[in-house]
């Protein structure tokens, strides 16, 4: 029989404000356990929640990236339930009135194909502490630092057909809301963490399958890893005449695998209910209209006007646009250098090799985009060559020189175009090899043309490697013809 | 000293007839020799309120003292007081040392006012008649047989004893109101949202509110002007001007539109209390104001919605007891399961018990429906209904209670306990202000007269009172007990 | 609405509270008695009435993205049950 997979993602965003959701303690990731964990964060005797307006609007600028209805009233609930790392005994969160209301994300496929992801809605939360089980005399730890801090939980409608589809949904999230600068999307950090509701059915048919969630796949690939492993094992398990239960599990990254998380409660029964503490929140459209005055060029935006207008291929459009940092750092190359493809090239090959060699970000790339404009530039018109290019470029990530000229200068690897030098180099190499002249005069003519590249090594190599190689090659060519 | 109000006190100090220090002490005192009887506090704090009596005293000699400055109060145990227990009635919290200050214990503070201590209270204000403590009932100082109403029944008492001149409550459901009218003072439930509820601990977080108790309508005015006001910390606190209670106190009557409603003097009213009522309605229409019947037709349906509401929201509220991060754990817990369920069975009474598990099957799936969003909706037509009759009339009158204080030990079934409050609990619903003043005895135990207003008419409440009080004389009867044992 | 043990006991344990065999009997009593009183509410036409979950009809009001808060972990840890190297202790929870 062939199958179809199904397959929705929640996606947990923590909100790069500078505060709790509803309390004044910092989100700031790494301090001592429950340094950071307010009374309200706490849940201490009387203490109340008051809501932080920067993770409001946080919340309305992804929705409206996404093209999204924003609430005009939304509201905050309860969700009650028990477990150490969540203080009060309920997360305050939007069941019925969420902040985001239906939209829609484009991903990109490996091929250059794209495909609309429809986004059910996206909720303002907050997010609970970390219980840790290192062995305290067989006792769990609660740190609750990150109690509190703002999630935006993004819920997308089963649109997604397999896991490369999920992947680039998630990347495309992902992009979106570093774009608006709302989350650093660490996803080692948990700032970005990933449920996965994946389900299967036979080819053609209408209904859905019974759905499994898969929680804790907190890596873009280990999204791929977990569909991969869960579409077999319910195909398998329905092959088999089983039927697939609607659960929780669990995917562990270590063995490749999902597992069933043995009920942590028979059935969980969360009593949602309007949170009293906490009034309808109300937006106007003036504060929407400011709030969408202010969004920046989003991904999609760039990806077309990078593959319309710059030329680029939509590979390298997407690949570039998928960062901002990145996307911002290739149009600084390329306003300095004036190429976009040659931008383009240098900041996907050798800076993004450099980088991941080093592990750096592009926010903290040694060497800036004026720096590789300029280097570029020295390229396009002819005053270095490209494998000096790379010399420079090396000197430049080592710090040895401010700009591009300076290293040229300092190295001597200026281009030497004058022809009466170049000859004379020529001249030299061939009066120092008859033998391999001979043997180039003896060749098949269609043979020299291979032939000639042991001249135009030897007289780069007379010349420190700044002889420029078109030139060199066509002189050559021309000499050697001569003594034919 | 302790027969005068809180007003003429303040005057007192302002004079230098006493100090701050001595009136402290003079109460401490009484609080030493007679709440033995009463078991009205949970919690003295002498030498912290000599401390601040010093304060206050040195401020005034400084020129810097402020209205209320040295006038020693209590506090219901239910405000976070920095550094000292603070058990909300509990054995839950009867470890709990809260590590700060309520937000209206902060503004009292400021004010310069004096705190003698923790007053009793019902088990997380879950009560009518303050029995449900774990510290034990509070008696009722014009009879210590019977109650003293309940959750604010330690602060009612002890005012009406004589042992502080005035005390903060909190009102849910009547719990200022009720015990205000079983002991015979002063008590006024502002405006939800009026009065910030940080540092207050929650029961029913969209009905509680705090208000003063006290011997006069001029003593609570006084005190609504220190604790009402916006604060940033509580999303639920209204930002609005505090109004001067105190100078609108002399407003003439003439002309003030009355209404009774019908349905508060129906079945299960005591004729007495009836009879003290409609009297104290008479001298107000002999200063100018005039009477109508009116109708609050969901009446009936308040104590229902009521007790689906408060209970669903105390039983999320009461969730973070958990044997955590503070209060109550139980010994040896052999799983996290066992931790949270024996935890809670060893700290929580029976009644608290009750209204959790009440809750917690209300909200729960298959129930919500018919009970929460039934009750809730049930809630706007109540308020509808007040402010259909605010429409007509300036203020509502009625019995604050059915009865007179009832016998300790006397409502032993819940739902009876319940019913008591069929006069109070709509007006939480609705959020409106109300107020219990004096009005009579049935049996040498008082009656109190409740007055309603609309939103934000505490202003106008406190005017109604007064002037009553000007005319009447039943909120300066004091009880034997003030002098037989104090 | 008729309340049964089975409710109460599931009411229990969602809230964590441990409940005796003799509780759970008297819980059922009271708990129906309510109830029943609650029951009321059903009596009433409630159609087209929208839920009101304020007394005021205010709106939330917001606060800006400020740090205010201080750490005070000794303070509140003071009265912790069980803390040990500042966390908060209670036994194993397995995944």
């Amino acid at each position: 029989m062939q199958w179809e997979t199904v397959i929705g993602l929640e996606v947990h965003v923590q909100l790069a404000t500078r505060s709790k959701i509803f309390s004044g303690a910092s989100t700031a990731f790494g301090a001592e356990p429950n340094t950071q964990a307010c009374a309200v964060d706490l849940g201490l005797p009387g203490v109340l929640p008051v809501l932080n307006e920067q993770a409001v609007a946080m919340a309305v600028q992804f929705g409206l990236a996404v093209h999204a209805d924003i609430a005009e009233v939304s509201v905050f609930d309860r969700k009650n339930y028990f477990y150490p790392d969540l203080p009060k005994g309920y997360q305050t969160s939007q069941m019925y009135h969420p902040i985001v209301g239906p939209g829609d994300v484009e991903i990109t496929l490996e091929d250059g194909s794209s495909k609309r992801i429809r986004i059910h809605h996206a909720h303002l939360e907050e997010d609970a502490g970390k219980s840790l089980h290192e062995d305290f005399h067989g006792m769990t730890g609660i740190d609750l630092n990150r109690a509190g801090t703002p999630l935006l939980e993004i819920v997308s409608e089963p649109d997604m057909r397999n896991a490369k589809e999920a992947a680039a949904y998630l990347k495309a999230i992902h992009s979106i809301v570093t774009y608006l600068g709302i989350s650093d999307g660490n996803m080692a950090e948990g700032s970005m963490r990933c449920d996965v509701n994946v389900s299967v059915r036979p080819k053609g048919q209408e209904a859905f399958g019974t759905r499994a969630e898969i929680k804790n796949v907190n890596s873009f690939r280990f999204v791929e890893r977990a569909i991969a492993f869960e579409v077999e094992r319910q195909i398998e398990l329905i092959e088999d005449g089983g039927s697939v239960v609607q659960e929780t599990r669990l995917f562990d990254p270590d063995r490749d695998e999902t597992r069933s998380m043995r009920t942590k409660e028979e059935a969980n029964d969360y009593r949602y209910f309007p949170c009293p503490d906490l009034l309808p929140v109300v937006l106007d459209q003036a504060y929407l209209d400011h709030l969408r005055g202010q969004l920046p060029e989003l991904p999609a935006d760039k990806r077309e006007r990078f593959q319309n207008e710059l030329g680029l291929s939509a590979y390298d459009a997407n690949v570039i646009s998928a960062s901002r940092d990145m996307a911002e750092f290739f149009e600084a190359v390329h306003s300095e250098c004036g190429d976009a493809k040659q931008a383009a090239n240098w900041v996907q090959g050798e800076l993004s090799g450099a980088l991941n060699r080093e592990s750096l970000s592009i926010a903290n790339s040694p060497i800036s985009a004026r720096q590789l404009g300029e280097l570029i530039s020295r390229v396009l018109d002819n005053t270095i060559n490209g494998k000096a290019a790379k010399e420079v470029f090396q000197a430049l990530w080592n710090g040895q020189g401010e700009s591009a000229d300076e290293v040229i200068e300092a190295k001597g690897l200026k281009q030497v175009t004058d022809t009466g030098a170049i000859e004379a180099m020529i001249n030299q190499v061939i009066a120092d090899s008859p033998a391999q002249v001979a043997q180039y005069r003896d060749s098949e003519p269609e043979k020299r043309g291979k032939m000639i590249g042991y001249f135009v090594g030897q007289v780069m190599k007379a010349s420190r490697g700044t002889a420029n190689p078109q030139q060199v090659n066509g002189l050559l060519k021309e000499k050697l013809d001569a003594l034919l | 000293m302790h027969e005068k109000t809180l007003t003429q006190l303040a005057a007192a100090l302002k004079s230098g007839e006493f100090s701050s220090r001595e009136l402290t002490a003079h109460y401490l005192q009484r609080i030493d020799k007679a709440d033995g009887k009463l078991n009205s506090f949970i919690s003295v704090t002498a030498e912290q309120a000599l401390k601040q009596a010093e304060v206050a005293d040195n401020a005034r000699a400084a020129g810097k003292a402020g209205p209320l400055a040295g006038i020693p109060l209590a506090l219901k145990d239910i405000f976070c007081t920095q550094g000292v227990k603070t058990s909300c009635g509990s054995k839950m919290l009867d470890n709990f040392i809260a590590p700060y200050n309520a937000t209206v214990v902060e503004k009292l503070n400021a004010a310069g006012t004096i705190s003698l201590g923790k007053t009793n209270m019902d088990e997380f204000a879950m009560g009518s008649s303050n029995e449900s403590s774990y510290y034990g009932p509070v008696k009722n100082p014009w009879d210590l047989t019977a109650v003293p109403g309940g959750s604010s029944g330690g602060s009612a008492a002890a005012v009406a004893a004589g042992l502080v001149p005035a005390a903060m409550g909190t009102d849910t459901g009547g719990s200022i109101r009720q015990p205000a009218a079983f002991c015979g003072i002063t008590g006024l439930k502002p405006t939800y949202g009026r009065v910030s509820r940080f540092g207050i601990i929650a029961y029913a977080s969209s009905l509680d509110q705090a208000g003063p108790l006290a011997r006069s309508a001029e003593d609570c005015a006084h005190l609504l002007g220190v604790i009402a006001g916006h604060d940033g910390r509580d999303s639920t606190s209204v930002a609005r001007g505090v109004p001067d209670y105190v100078e609108s106190l002399n407003a003439p009557l003439s002309g003030l539109k009355i209404g009774l409603p019908k349905e508060y003097f129906g079945d299960g009213l005591d004729p007495e209390v009836e009879n003290a009522v409609r009297e104290a309605v008479k001298v107000y229409e002999s200063l100018g104001a005039t009477v109508r019947e009116v109708s609050l037709p969901h009446t009936h349906y308040a104590i229902p919605a009521y007790y689906v509401i408060a209970p669903a929201e105390a039983s999320s509220n009461l969730s973070r007891y958990d044997g955590v991060r503070f209060g109550h754990r139980c010994d040896n817990p052999s799983d996290l399961i066992d931790l949270y369920k024996r935890s809670r069975e060893e700290g929580f009474g029976e009644e608290v018990k009750r209204r959790i598990l009440i809750g917690t099957h209300t909200l729960s799936e298959g129930f919500f429906d018919a009970y929460y969003t039934k009750a809730q909706q049930v809630r706007r037509l109540i308020r509808q209904d007040f402010l259909d009759a605010f429409e007509d009339v300036d203020v509502l009158m009625g019995p604050a209670s059915p009865t007179p204080a009832f016998d300790l030990g006397a409502k032993k079934d819940p739902v009876s306990m319940y019913l008591q409050d069929i006069y109070t609990i709509a007006v939480n619903l609705a959020g409106i202000p109300g107020i219990s003043v004096p009005a009579g005895f049935v049996g040498g135990r008082p009656v109190g007269l409740q007055i309603l207003g609309t939103h934000f008419a505490e202003a106008q409440l406190l005017n109604v009172a007064h002037q009553f009080q000007q005319a009447t004389d039943w909120h300066l009867q004091r009880p034997a007990f003030a002098e037989e044992y104090a | 609405m008729a309340l049964e043990e089975s409710h109460v006991r599931r009411a229990a344990h969602l809230a964590r509270l441990a409940v005796s065999d003799d509780q759970a009997s008297g819980f059922v009593d009271d708990l129906s008695r309510i109830l029943d009183m609650v029951d009321q509410l059903q009596s009433l036409d409630t159609e087209g009435v929208m839920p009101l979950a304020h007394p005021l009809d205010a709106t939330q009001r917001l606060r800006a993205d400020e740090v205010t808060e201080t750490n005070q972990r000794e303070t509140f840890q003071r009265c912790a049950p069980a803390v040990e190297n500042g966390l908060y202790l209670v036994p194993r929870v397995v995944e």
